[in-house]
């Protein structure tokens, strides 16, 4: 691994505090001639929050794609974890995929799968774990999500909502440092909502998780941005409003024409004089 | 007009790019770990046993015709009891791996192509390779091993239920002695022809699968998308299979066979 300036390797530098985890540099994407991302960047730190905001088709989606490698951008520079993505092949690619969770805007469930093997399917199939083990630990976060009575059904069994926890505990079961939600929450009732919100927050603050959350739903959005889980000396967890120092810590990115047009943190942005905002906000 | 012929040939030449790169790909994932054995083995059940009733039925059927018509030829030279020589030689070298080909077109082909077309446009193909799976290796390499293996068994066994189709109108309706017609099944098959009759299918059943796969993968424009990828598995499967058994012929005529 090479040495940087001040002598430190790149997985030194990950291990520090407020280490950038994603990067995005002047990135471009265009499908033929739709320019869809014009220029993009910005930069994730570690344990902290990026949230994603955009019309329909203002290329959310593709940008979290970007990140996975399942697409390549035209142009720029993507880091993820210290690690070229945009450069590197699909070979290459899944060694970075181990530390990434995501969860597609659709769910992508496998349908041929139950939601165990589902759940379970990167510890069943990619790793070594024991297989009691892997069960138990399909179990252990079918459990958080509420869903533990549905383990053995297939997905088409599964309301829409149902459906998207189940993608939502896929990503969450291996246990990657940084997860992308594409409208994780959409769908939900609000009381669901809100317990995949905390789920969220508890993931970031209490496992330092890093989260791109792409989103429709503003009222999650600053939930989760303005909130915050601790644990108690007896070990029970709570959410609690965030304190203004850890609610900077998540930002959130307005994306328009391929462009971004704001970003700041939670006040910023409900204060923010942009017309375009103002609307989506109302 | 020029420039759509360009692009036109452009596009055809991507696309069997593409195909032969899937194809490598396959070859190489055959090869090296990971192996889904588990995903290997339920794509035996479902390509081969589940094809059997299909090629069961047209082998049978094939087999009757094919004796009911040469009976009438035949007679023309009153060559009525080499009536099995008709019907074997004709079973294997052609119309067995043929039609068992072109029935796992209609069966597999389009099946798979639906199943992998449909994993593409709801995202399941990057789901696989966002959890670390090269869909390559998890989908592809089953099936090309399921298509390559059990396409020579399903067309043995349509020979073989073909021959006995034969047996029954030339026994029941020709009126030609059984002995006479097994023995005219056995006598007069030459090594060459059961080469022939094995050769084929490995090809077949590989082809029919990889058209197949690349299809399916190559699916774009969500549930529309589905419905002409498997319309064109079918088409572009069939076609490739008669064509592929014109090929194979000749190649075998010239090697196989003495001159
Ligand atoms: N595979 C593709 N081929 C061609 N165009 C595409 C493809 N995927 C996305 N696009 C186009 O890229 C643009 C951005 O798509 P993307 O899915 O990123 O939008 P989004 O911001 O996630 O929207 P939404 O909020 O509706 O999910 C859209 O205009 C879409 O039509
Ligand atoms: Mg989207």
């Amino acid at each position: 691994m090479k040495a940087t300036a001040n002598g430190l390797t790149a997985k030194q530098v990950l291990a520090e505090v407020g280490a950038p985890v994603v990067v995005f540099d002047r990135v471009q994407l265009a499908f033929d001639d739709k320019v869809v991302l014009r220029d993009l960047s910005f930069t994730l730190i570690k344990g902290h929050t990026k949230i994603i905001l955009g019309a329909s088709g203002s290329g959310k989606s593709t940008a979290l794609k970007i990140i996975v490698g399942l697409l390549k951008a035209d142009a720029g520079v993507v880091w993820v974890n210290g690690q070229r993505v945009d450069q590197l092949s699909e070979h290459e690619l899944m060694a970075v995929r181990t530390d990434l969770g995501m969860i597609f805007q659709e769910g992508a469930l496998f349908d041929s799968l139950t939601v165990r093997e589902n759940v379970g399917y990167k510890l069943y199939e990619e790793t070594d774990m024991p297989l009691e083990e892997v069960d138990r630990r399909v179990e252990e976060v079918l459990g958080f999500i509420g869903l533990a009575e549905h383990i053995d059904k297939m997905p088409s069994e599964l309301s829409g909502g149902q459906r998207r926890r189940v993608a939502i505990a896929r990503a969450m079961a291996f246990k990657p440092s940084v997860l992308l939600y594409d409208e994780a929450t959409t769908g939900l009732d609000p009381i669901t909502a809100t317990t995949v919100d905390d789920e969220m927050i508890k993931l970031r603050d209490l496992e330092n998780v890093s989260s791109i959350i792409v989103t429709h739903q503003l009222r999650d959005a600053f939930y989760v941005a303005t909130h915050m889980a601790t644990r108690d000396r007896d070990g029970t967890v709570h959410v609690v409003p965030a304190t203004p120092q850890k609610e900077r810590q998540a930002e959130f990115i307005m994306l328009r024409d391929g462009l971004i047009i704001f970003e700041g943190d939670a006040d910023a942005f409900r204060n923010s004089k942009d017309e375009y905002i103002q609307e989506f906000l109302a | 007009m020029i420039r759509a012929i360009d692009s036109g040939l452009k596009k055809a030449a991507l696309e069997v790019q593409e195909y032969v790169f899937l194809t490598a790909a396959a070859f190489r994932g055959v090869f090296t770990r990971p192996i889904y054995s588990h995903d290997i083995v339920e794509q035996f059940d479902l390509i081969g046993v589940g094809s059997l009733t299909v090629v069961l039925m047209t082998g049978l059927f094939t087999g009757m015709a094919l004796a009911s018509q040469s009976g009438l030829t035949l007679d023309q030279f009153g060559a009525r009891p080499v009536v099995g020589r008709l019907v074997s030689a004709s079973m294997i070298k052609e119309l067995g791996p043929v039609l068992a080909g072109l029935m796992l077109v209609g069966r597999v082909g389009s099946g798979i192509a639906a199943e992998l077309g449909s994993m593409v446009v709801t995202d399941q193909i990057n789901a696989l390779r966002a959890l670390g799976t090269d869909p390559v290796r998890k989908l592809v390499v089953p099936r090309v091993l399921a298509g390559f293996f059990m396409a020579p068994v399903l067309t043995i066994i349509s020979d073989f239920v073909g021959i006995f189709g034969g047996w029954v109108v030339s026994r029941f309706q020709l009126e030609v002695a059984s002995g006479l017609y097994w023995s005219s099944v056995t006598k007069s098959l030459y090594m060459q022809d059961v080469w022939m009759g094995l050769i084929k299918p490995f090809v077949l059943g590989f082809i029919i699968v990889t058209i197949a796969c690349h299809v399916g993968l190559r699916t774009s424009g969500g549930t529309q998308g589905v419905g002409k990828a498997t319309t064109l598995a079918v088409v572009a499967g069939s076609v490739a299979v008669i064509a592929a058994d014109f090929f194979v012929t000749q190649i075998l005529i010239f090697t196989i066979y003495p001159r």
